[in-house]
């Protein structure tokens, strides 16, 4: 048995018929394609798949694709904007805040959301943020040194063209 | 690769349609889904249909009403943990939220969804239990009310029944209360390996009211209730605290486990009751005289 499913992700409408079993997190990679939530522990420990269900980060394996019918989904390909990096991406680039790349994508999402709410946030508060998501390279310092470096830059970005 | 088995999902529009669709046999509420849906991977639970309640925004609230703490049961953690009403009477809440797993679950896990699950190891548990709230739960003729402290009979089995829905949960607000939580883990974002929640009403010095609970130690309902009678008239001063911090340990039933043999929990018990009731009894001083 299916059911008739539609959502907007990264912007962009999809309808799919789908089974109520489905996780998000498959539904994202296995039927629209995008690949660049991974999935991980399966059970809400590591982050991995982290995406946003409206303006708020969620742990997609945990979550059945129905439950975000109708609602806005945005993965860590919709932080790119126009074809220019986010700045938190750009940080991740310029501090190595990746070794392997498999935490990344859910890293990336929740550090978007914690510099929307604290623009400027200590080592403390970054390290709270991402507690909720494992990085098994230990590559943790350098997860931290790339969001200072995107939240030192995040102004910048915003005000370019 | 672990996916749930078949299930049938049904959206709620409104309590009385979420009611409606409970009363069918083998159907689970579905609101954060972080301890449903693993437990649905391993077939530990299998529903036949989900009803999901993330719509019925007349359940996310938190308010003060008269002498009442009252907490929609769609309240999200992180609601809990912002709520400013929630924190000045009940700084024990603050405390609980900030160690339930993660920021990111947090965000989207309820407050609801914590109390129906009735894991032994589930930290808003002990912290209600200390508070002695109630639970409001609605019912296909209305509505009914249980104390926090029956509302679990056992491990992942609560009072809630078939056609029935936890609504939300009331706290008793109480002049000159204060109230703390303690809780060790592994690490950040894991369970308890034990913990310890105090409510403290004083009145010149005097407990004229006594609440303790304990998360994951086989307390029954949450809640240390000899060391509460020992408390109930006495001074709250540390020999005080300390007896009745003994009384606790010695009391629950824990179970010797991957997190610890039970004499360590024990000790946790004693250790993390003590300075519960020390904080709570500074805050309830701190209330009264501000």
């Amino acid at each position: 048995m299916t059911i008739r499913i539609a959502m907007t992700v990264n912007g962009t409408e999809y309808a799919r018929d789908v089974e109520p079993r489905l996780l998000l997190i498959h539904f994202l990679r296995d039927e629209l394609g995008l690949t660049g939530s991974h999935w991980g522990c399966d059970t809400s420990n590591c982050g991995s798949c982290v995406v946003w269900l409206d303006a708020k980060p969620v742990k997609s394996c945990t979550l059945l694709a129905a439950m975000a019918d109708g609602h806005a989904v945005r993965t860590v390909e919709g932080l790119e904007q126009d074809g220019k990096l986010d700045p938190v991406q750009q940080g991740f680039i310029e501090c190595h805040g990746l070794q392997c790349g498999f935490c990344t994508p859910g890293m990336m999402m929740t550090a978007r959301w914690l510099l929307d709410h604290h623009p400027d946030p200590d080592e403390a508060q970054i390290r709270e943020a991402i507690s909720g998501q494992i990085c098994r390279c230990t590559g943790y310092e350098n997860i931290v040194r790339s969001i200072r470096w995107a939240a030192e830059h995040n102004a910048e970005h915003k005000e370019q063209p | 690769m672990q996916v749930p088995a078949h299930v049938e999902y049904e959206r709620a529009v409104s309590v009385e349609h979420a009611l409606s669709l409970l009363g069918r046999p083998e159907t689970r509420v579905v609101a954060g889904g972080h301890s449903l849906i693993p437990m649905m991977k391993l077939r530990l639970a299998q529903p036949e249909l989900l009803v999901d309640i993330n719509g019925l925004a007349e359940l996310a609230f938190i308010a003060k009403d008269g002498d009442q703490l009252r907490i929609g049961a769609l309240a999200r953690h992180a609601d809990l943990l912002d709520s400013k009403v929630a924190g000045q009477h009940f700084p024990i809440f603050h405390d609980a939220e900030r160690v339930v797993a993660d920021p990111i679950v947090r965000l989207w896990g309820t407050v609801g969804g914590s109390l129906c699950q009735a894991d032994p190891s589930e930290d808003l548990s002990a912290a209600f239990a200390a508070a002695r709230a109630t639970a409001v739960i609605k019912t296909p003729d209305g509505e009914r009310t249980v104390p926090v402290r029956e509302f679990h009979l056992g491990p992942y089995e609560t009072v809630v029944g078939r056609g029935e829905l936890l609504a939300e949960v009331r706290v008793p607000i109480r002049p000159g209360t204060g109230s703390a939580y303690e809780k060790v883990s592994r690490r950040v974002g894991d369970w308890s390996i034990a913990a310890a929640g105090a409510v403290l009403q004083l009145q010149d010095g005097i407990m004229k009211q006594a609440g303790i609970g304990l998360t994951a130690v086989g307390a029954e309902h949450f809640v240390a209730a000899e060391a509460e009678d020992y408390l109930r008239g006495r001074a709250a001063d540390h020999d005080t605290f300390t007896r009745a911090a003994d009384i606790a340990a010695e009391h629950c039933h824990p179970a010797a486990d991957q997190r610890g043999p039970e004499d360590y929990k024990r000790h946790l018990v004693a250790e993390l009751t003590l300075r519960a009731l020390h904080r709570a009894a500074k805050r309830a001083t701190a209330e009264s005289t501000a």
